[in-house]
């Protein structure tokens, strides 16, 4: 956006003064509420943000890896593939992330120390943590959902785009790799961006099994100071960055896929 | 039964636990369901009434509501839901008790549900805003000109023109926004409002069989969402009788 077009944007006389009144909120909201707890918490804080996007970006990193199999069966796939991966889609979106995240800590991890190969093996140590948990639930939740956006992109490439692909002697892997894969992503993108965004939004849950990310941090200032809002207010205004962060991420991200297409 | 029992040894005690009768916790679950299909059908009513003024308002709104509107859809959008319902349960029955202290009246005791939907509801309006937005906005403009040629007002170019023509391109998106509404729900467990995942997190906690009940739990959200999955695409159906398929 140019400097002129903002210039536009920004000076009309309503949006000069809803600015104004959002300013003199801010203002009242920084001299008027409480936050004097923010010094002994900043630290801890820093490590929930971080642990925040680090189980953002590995779960959807895994998620995504699982989600390629799981479009490509459903969209090509022989049906003894398609059916399962159609069932473990409609399984996953059919249910509250919050089950699954439980079932997953409470009824999996319930199951594990009855089996003496899992205790004795080098696995245990980490099994007996919360986050792996977090981690497979939220990777699988991902996987549900982007299998099921990718079954449409894969879908969505041309059958002549694959022919030509063939009878230029490509072969089934280089085919995938240069071909329909790059254009079905391209195609994705824009979905992509948006489940990523919800993906943000679902961390949260996994403050209910003792993984200590940044929503667990502002309910611990809560129950150690009794300040109920404005640890809430702030840890909106930080969601807000992230998601701002991500869209702007994506947008850059489909630029630069979009270089050289027409229309 | 008793063949089905030795062929299989948990199965007995599986039934016994969710059996509908106190020492079976089966019954605690239906009514957590109960409870949870009630807050999502509210929720989703809520939502289509903010949705349909937001969307009118975004489309036909001056500036100003149309900015109020955009800060209201693009925030409920980008903070998590969990965070959105603590701070308006919070916020919400705080502000309400202070205005009838200060209007004179007794303060009040705010019921789970009524909370819930409320809370859900607004987050539901700000998705069917941009959804019914979306979808008045692909109905071509000469219907809603030939509407007005034909000396119709507003409110009944509406009702008569615009509804039915956005209604199925508007379907798919509304039944998302009612999968989301019923998984949604389940984020007031964790304000401690006994819908079925906390139903659910209750007896599997006393019982120590985690994975029957959750098992149980997901299946009866499955049944939900697929059946009504089934019902939207009758509708969907239903609506677009007559129309060219695409």
């Amino acid at each position: 956006m140019t400097r002129q077009r903002i210039a536009e944007e920004v000076f009309v006389p309503h949006r000069i003064i809803m600015i104004a009144l959002a300013l003199g909120l801010v203002i009242w909201a920084a001299l008027s509420l409480r936050w004097d707890w923010i010094p002994r918490y900043y630290d801890l804080a820093l490590q929930g943000i971080w642990r925040t996007l680090w189980l953002l970006g590995l779960s959807c990193l895994i998620g995504f890896a699982l989600a390629v199999p799981l479009g490509l069966a459903q969209a090509a796939g022989p049906r003894f593939l398609a059916a399962p991966a159609r069932a473990f889609c409609t399984v996953i979106r059919g249910t509250p992330l919050l089950l699954q995240l439980w079932l997953i800590y409470f009824g999996v991890g319930s199951l594990f120390p009855q089996f003496p190969w899992i205790r004795e093996s080098e696995l245990w140590p980490y099994l007996r943590q919360a986050w792996p948990y977090a981690l497979l639930a939220l990777s699988l939740s991902f996987a549900g959902y982007e299998g099921e956006v990718l079954r449409g992109a894969f879908k969505s490439v041309g059958a002549g785009q694959l022919e030509a692909a063939r009878s230029m002697g490509m072969g089934r892997i280089a085919i995938f790799r240069r071909i329909w894969f790059p254009q079905a992503l391209q195609r994705a993108l824009p979905t992509l961006g948006g489940e990523t965004v919800l993906q943000l939004k679902a961390t949260p849950l996994v403050a209910t099994i003792t993984v200590i990310e940044i929503y667990a941090v502002s309910s611990r200032v809560r129950q150690d100071t009794f300040i109920i809002y404005e640890p809430l207010l702030l840890l909106a205004v930080v969601y807000m960055v992230i998601a701002g962060l991500l869209a702007l991420m994506f947008k850059l991200l489909e630029q630069r896929f979009n270089r050289g297409m027409l229309g | 039964m008793d063949w089905l029992y030795a062929l299989w040894p948990g199965l007995e005690t599986t039934v016994g636990l969710l059996s509908l009768q106190p020492p079976g916790w089966g019954g605690n679950l239906l009514r957590g369901a109960l409870a949870s299909l009630q807050i999502a059908l509210g929720a989703f009513a809520l939502g289509l009434l903010i949705g349909t003024a937001g969307a009118l308002g975004k489309l036909h709104g001056g500036p100003v509501t149309r900015d109020l509107l955009s800060v209201y859809t693009v925030v409920v959008r980008a903070v998590p839901e969990l965070i959105l319902i603590l701070i308006l349960y919070y916020a919400g029955t705080d502000l309400l008790n202070q205005a009838l202290r200060a209007l004179g009246q007794r303060p009040v005791e705010i019921s789970g549900v009524v909370a819930g939907i409320a809370v859900l509801g607004i987050v539901q309006g700000a998705y069917a805003t941009e959804v019914l937005r979306g979808a008045i906005q692909s109905v071509p403009r000469g219907q809603h000109e030939a509407a007005r040629a034909y000396g119709m007002g507003a409110v009944q170019t509406f009702r008569r023109v615009t509804f039915p023509a956005m209604l199925p391109l508007a379907l798919p998106g509304l039944s998302n926004l009612w999968l989301i509404a019923t998984k949604d729900t389940a984020l007031l467990a964790i304000v401690g409002f006994s819908e079925l995942t906390l139903e659910t997190r209750q007896a599997a906690g006393s019982t120590r069989a985690y994975f029957t009940f959750f098992l149980a739990a997901g299946a009866l959200y499955l049944a939900m969402t697929l059946l009504s999955g089934r019902i939207f695409g009758w509708i969907e159906a239903r609506y677009r009788r007559g129309q060219a398929a695409q």
